[in-house]
């Protein structure tokens, strides 16, 4: 059966011949097993969760199902015929269409020429491949203007390029690698339909996510792996979430201690007011107005879908970027705007960025050498411009035991440390500055489950010292769990912040879309 | 200036302007695929004693140009054999492409300096040469002046309307995103960087075997670092790199109109900085117009490209 | 069976060592091809290159006054690279050290006095930073591809030089030829060993290697360029400014130059002459990167390549090996030493790759 053609489409019920099949598959990297006789099994036409942690394996399995990466050991069947996938290209052919996590596309072309590029059977003219991308957005609703440039569009669009791509393919299999991660709560919705017409269709769908709401609302099927092993395999329809996250995690899940509800009359300690920023670079984001404050002992989250000046943000608040006028921003009550990175430590601050490898931290080095990049201001680990490592050592020591970061020791480079540990090494640094302002972003993506009751326990407990802590999360379930107020970023622009008893997933979600609710009571209305 | 300057003058400046073009081509296909290759001079120079002995010894120009085209793009493996088999940094590679090219050229050439060959002929056509202006301006030019032109062209329908241009542009602006859909990203990178290869080889041919039809020491005199500048100046699109080409040729004509003219007491050398000084003030005319120049250059540009695991 | 590239965890300490052995090794063993297929007897030409400038104290001297300017501006441009400012141009600012200097000597040219070489040092490396400054303003201002302004530069520099010497600074008594008059016994330096050329130059080579590996290694400035390098926005999330770490690098690597090129000019040579060097400033990009970009390592790289020079003389002048294969040698060195860096950042391993068994 093939989608987009015209015949009738039997939908094949659950319990016939599996379409796609894994027995024992094994992969290695150096040391470690990332996949240990891993078997799967999926149905024509069901939706079918690989569910686990970040890490258990999810992604190295459906490498190997696209043809990017080649099993050590073990098989792959299609259609009950053992099979060899060298290559994407012979995924396709086989029918296997896949829609990556971080996308693949090309921001610099237009949409027509980048699902070009994903089609094996493409004119020489990309123009001629207009008409019949405009067909198929049609018939699943998946609004596209094809001459558009990737670059001006967002993450709901980019991800109905890959879609369409797929579909222009007819495939019998659509592997989704966390598609929803970066969508806003409507946009999950629709692409949920989406799925689920495919389905209705024959389609299979392999659906990988470690978000255990969705999987119910959607999944017929799941296989649950852990640390490269399926330990589990049932129907998440009659699971509870929890009883899925024990399943995933392997012992009993921990989330985050909710505190008692901050003062929300404390003295405010970052104070952010009418600012705006021009672009810094081609496709970067202006920030336009941004006002806010958080008090001690606060916790204010700014939601927000990817991309709308998250990161213009941060490097406002850091002094990476400084604001046009020094009153705009102040820590501690004094005025910073004009302030470097170092100078606004020296008042108080502490900043923990999206981007660990490389922004937070310098993979290449030490991590006793990590510590002197944001330690200088509030630590003392300089004579006269010379560098004191005894004292930077003794500092990251500290930290590695109080953050419980897994590691050889402090000389051990940064790089080689798990997400979760470097994070955690990050998050650690700064506490342990005892900064009065502290602000974050994405404190806990892509880590372990460990790690994130750790990193969010210790926000909490942050803002329990008194402490002003802003949280920059694309994940409205951590904003919710962690939060006192609030705001919403979009294109640049910042709503008021409001508390979070005051809100519901719909309204953030809306306001995310960009669409501005003047009232919480305003009932959702729907289709946007 | 009356048209007995301005025929023979504009054909100099064909002639000054040609070379520049064949490198900065070829410098453009590869950059436009991710890659940074510093060597042109090298490869250039390489193209240049190669095609000469060739030609001194077979008297055949086009095994001439052949053989040039080879050695530039023998060169250019070299290069891609580090940078994208062995993922060596290809600033540093690139730089010692070109000392490297400097040294072989000088070593395989130092029989040969100074003797010359017959120029690569003029392609009459008898009647249309024979015009008065159009008949020396747009025929009777050799081979590599119409096949600049046409490679100009052909590189443009290339990149913008075919297939392999578009997936050469694809490993460019993305390597990550090619690989994931199934491009062979270093295969490509491969192609690209040996067809660059082959254009610097030709354009060290021209000034071997056309220019000036002996072999020189260091003969190309950094004509391979202006062709990469160009390819900036041309914000990586073939005809605006032509015009580059000519315009820089222009520069280059213009001053030696000037020394020879006598009509400026500047000495000769100030006047030999002129290209070079031109150089820099495009580049940073290209640069400061905030409008364009970073826009343009492909995403990946000079990243080693490692398969993700 | 298949070779699989595996990255290291962190780079590998042996390997950071072992492969620039390898790759001198390897160099000799395309040397040796080399010769044979220009038809040299291979052991008498390696005899020349490497082992007769160490015979005697005279030719040591000569390797010694050959690495001291490499060395020298090898370590400057070290610290450009490691903060990803690729300053190509230091050919073009010894250049300018040397005329900058041999204009004080000019114009000293009938005074004596201790302060005159003083000044000329200063001069000198005043001129590499002025020549260097255009660059790194290009760059800190407009985002000017500073390899390419660079370059450009060193060859306005080479014909600056040239129209000096062959019109207004030309030696009036001197038959016409291109070059300027001697210098003075008050603007040349003196040998500091009887019977060898070794003279300051070398001394103060050293001392840079000393402090240039203290400012890498145990300074907050060495630190910030070293986290430039490897990771910009890190860099400036840690508050250290990129223009700043331009200015700093092209200064640096510019003054030395310069400071290398007034010892050519008070030292050797003597006089402002065409060309002033064999091309230093650009041999010092292999030793920066054979020396790993560390001072120590630039030393043992600088003697190395000062060692080709002086041998590719003695080849020459021996057993007429032409003057080209000494930059062919340095060149096949760079490439061995690229290729060969690739065991530092992955281990190779060989994949035995199960039999696809399929149960039933």
């Amino acid at each position: 059966m093939r989608v987009g053609s015209d015949a009738p489409s039997p939908v094949v019920q659950s319990g016939s011949a599996p379409l796609l099949e894994t027995r024992g598959v094994v992969r290695r990297f150096g040391d470690l097993v990332a996949n240990d006789r891993v078997d799967l099994a999926v149905r024509p036409g069901e939706v079918h969760a690989l569910l686990g942690e970040n890490g258990a394996g999810k992604s190295t399995l459906v490498k190997m199902l696209y043809g990017l990466l080649q099993p050590d050991e073990g098989a792959i069947l299609w259609q009950g015929r053992p099979v060899e996938i060298p290559e994407p290209r012979a995924a396709r052919r086989l029918g296997i269409g896949m829609v990556f996590q971080h996308f693949s596309l090309f921001e610099a072309m237009t949409v027509a020429e980048n699902i070009a590029l994903g089609l094996d059977d493409a004119p020489r003219d990309v123009r001629r491949l207009v008409p019949r991308i405009r067909a198929v957005s049609a018939e699943y609703g998946l609004a596209l203007d094809p001459e558009r440039h990737v670059r001006d569009l967002s993450v709901g669009e980019r991800q109905r390029i890959e879609i369409v791509r797929c579909l222009l393919q007819s495939p019998q299999l659509l592997i989704m690698d966390e598609p929803t991660s970066v969508l806003t709560p409507q946009e999950i919705e629709r692409l949920f339909a989406t799925l689920r017409q495919l389905a209705a269709n024959g389609c299979a769908i392999l659906y990988i996510s470690h978000k255990l709401e969705e999987i119910r609302a959607l999944c017929d099927r799941a296989t649950i792996l852990r640390a490269g092993k399926v330990v589990a395999a049932c129907d998440p329809r009659q699971e509870t979430a929890r009883g899925l996250a024990n399943m995933m995690v392997g012992s009993e899940f921990r989330t985050a201690g909710r505190r008692a509800q901050a003062r929300l009359d404390g003295r405010v300690k970052l104070s952010v007011e009418a600012l705006s920023l021009p672009a810094d670079e081609a496709h970067g984001i202006a920030l336009s107005g941004i006002s806010f404050t958080v008090a001690e002992g606060e916790i204010l989250g700014i939601a927000g879908v990817a991309g709308n000046g998250q990161g213009e943000l941060l490097a406002a608040l850091s002094g990476e970027r400084l604001a046009p006028q020094s009153e705009q921003i102040r820590i501690g009550g004094a005025p910073a705007g004009h302030l470097g990175p170092t100078e606004r430590r020296a008042l108080g601050l502490g900043v923990v960025p999206e981007e660990r490898n490389g922004h937070s931290a310098v993979g290449e080095l030490s991590l006793t050498e990590n510590v002197f990049l944001t330690g200088r201001a509030r630590l003392p680990l300089l004579d006269f411009g010379f560098l004191k490592p005894k004292a930077a050592r003794a500092f990251a020591e500290r930290v590695v035991a109080a953050f419980d970061v897994r590691c050889p020791d402090a000389e051990a480079p940064a790089g080689s440390l798990s997400g979760g540990n470097l994070q955690k090494f990050v998050v650690g640094r700064e506490i342990l500055q005892q900064p009065g302002v502290l602000v974050v972003a994405q404190p806990t993506w892509g880590i372990d489950a460990a790690a994130v009751a750790t990193v969010q326990q210790a926000l909490l407990d942050l803002a329990q010292s008194g402490c002003a802590v802003l949280v920059i999360s694309q994940d409205l379930d951590e904003l919710l769990a962690l939060s006192d107020r609030i705001a919403v970023i979009h294109a640049g622009r910042l709503t008021a912040p409001r508390p979070v008893a005051a809100l519901s997933v719909e309204d953030i979600g809306m306001m995310m879309g960009g669409i501005a609710r003047p009232s919480s009571a305003a009932p959702a209305a729907g289709e946007a | 200036m009356s048209l007995d300057i301005l025929v023979p003058m504009t054909l100099t400046v064909i002639g000054a302007a040609t070379p520049l073009l064949f490198a900065a081509l070829g410098e453009l296909v590869v950059e436009r695929s991710g890659v940074l290759n510093l060597g042109v001079e090298g490869m250039m120079l390489a193209g240049a004693v190669v095609g000469f002995i060739a030609v001194a010894g077979t008297g055949s120009h086009a095994f001439g140009l052949l053989a040039a085209a080879l050695a530039g793009a023998g060169m250019a493996l070299l290069f891609g054999f580090l940078t994208l088999t062995l993922r060596a940094n290809q600033v540093a590679t690139g730089l010692a492409l070109t000392i490297f090219g400097i040294g072989l050229s000088a070593l395989i050439g130092v029989k040969h300096v100074g003797i010359p060959i017959p120029a690569l002929p003029k392609l009459d056509i008898p009647g249309l040469s024979d015009l008065p202006v159009i008949g020396p301006l747009l025929f009777g030019h050799d081979i590599l002046v119409y096949l600049s032109l046409a490679l100009t062209i052909g590189i443009a329908w290339f990149l913008a309307r075919t297939r392999q241009g578009l997936i050469l542009r694809a490993c460019g602006e993305a390597d990550l995103s090619a690989h994931s859909i199934g491009y062979h990203v270093i295969r490509v990178r491969y192609c690209a960087v040996l067809f660059g290869g082959a254009m610097s080889g030709l354009g060290g041919a021209y000034l071997s075997m056309a220019a000036t039809p002996m072999w020189i020491e260091n003969m190309v005199a950094g004509r391979g670092w202006i062709a990469l500048a160009l390819v900036a100046f041309g914000s990586w699109r073939p005809w605006r790199v032509l015009f580059g080409a000519y315009l820089f040729g222009g520069v280059t004509i213009l001053q030696l109109y000037l020394q020879g003219s006598g009509i400026l007491s500047i000495p000769s050398q100030v006047m030999s900085m002129l290209p070079y000084l031109a150089t820099i003030i495009l580049l940073t005319v290209i640069a400061s117009g905030s409008w364009r120049g970073r826009l343009d250059a492909p995403a990946c540009l000079g990243k080693t490209f490692s398969p993700p695991s | 069976m298949a070779l699989r590239f595996e990255p290291r965890k962190g780079t590998s300490r042996a390997m950071l060592i072992a492969t620039p052995l390898l790759a001198v090794l390897l160099t000799l063993v395309a040397g040796v091809i080399l010769f044979l297929s220009l038809n040299i007897e291979a052991g008498a030409a390696l005899y020349h290159f490497f082992i007769e400038p160490l015979e005697s104290l005279s030719s040591i001297g000569e390797v010694l006054i050959k690495a001291a300017p490499l060395i020298m501006i090898a370590v400057g441009l070290a610290v450009g690279f490691r903060a990803n400012v690729w300053n190509i141009g230091a050919e073009g600012q010894l250049t300018l050290g040397a005329i900058a200097s041999g204009g004080v000597a000019l114009a000293f040219w009938h005074s004596e006095g201790a302060y005159i070489l003083p000044l000329m040092m200063l001069a000198g490396i005043l001129g590499g930073m002025a020549w260097a400054a255009i660059p790194a303003f290009l760059r800190a201002r407009f985002q000017v591809n500073e390899i390419l302004s660079s370059l450009m530069l060193s060859y306005v520099a080479g014909l600056l030089l040239s129209t000096l010497v062959y019109g207004p600074w030309k030696d009036p008594e001197g038959m016409n030829f291109p070059q300027s008059r001697m210098f003075n016994d008050s603007e040349t330096i003196a040998p500091l060993i009887e019977g060898t050329r070794i003279h300051i130059g070398v001394a103060i080579a050293l001392l840079v290697v000393l402090v240039a590996a203290v400012l890498i290694e145990r300074t907050l400035v060495g630190f910030e360029i070293k986290v430039a390098g490897l990771a910009p926005a890190a860099a400036r999330l840690a508050g250290f400014r990129q223009n700043r770490l331009t200015w700093l690098s092209f200064l640096l690597s510019g003054g030395l130059a310069g400071l290398a090129g007034m010892l050519e000019v008070a030292g050797p040579i003597g006089q402002l002459v065409p060309v002033i060097t064999p091309g230093y400033g650009f041999t010092a990009i292999i030793v920066a990167f054979l020396g790993r970009l560390n001072p120590i390592g630039i030393l043992f790289a600088g003697l190395l390549m000062a060692l080709s020079y002086v041998g590719g003389e003695n080849a020459q002048i021996a057993v007429g090996l032409p003057r080209a294969a000494t930059g062919v040698f340095q060149g096949l060195l760079l490439f061995f030493l690229l290729a060969t860096d690739f065991l530092v950042r992955y281990r190779v391993r060989w994949i035995h790759r199960g039999r696809q068994e399929v149960r039933s």
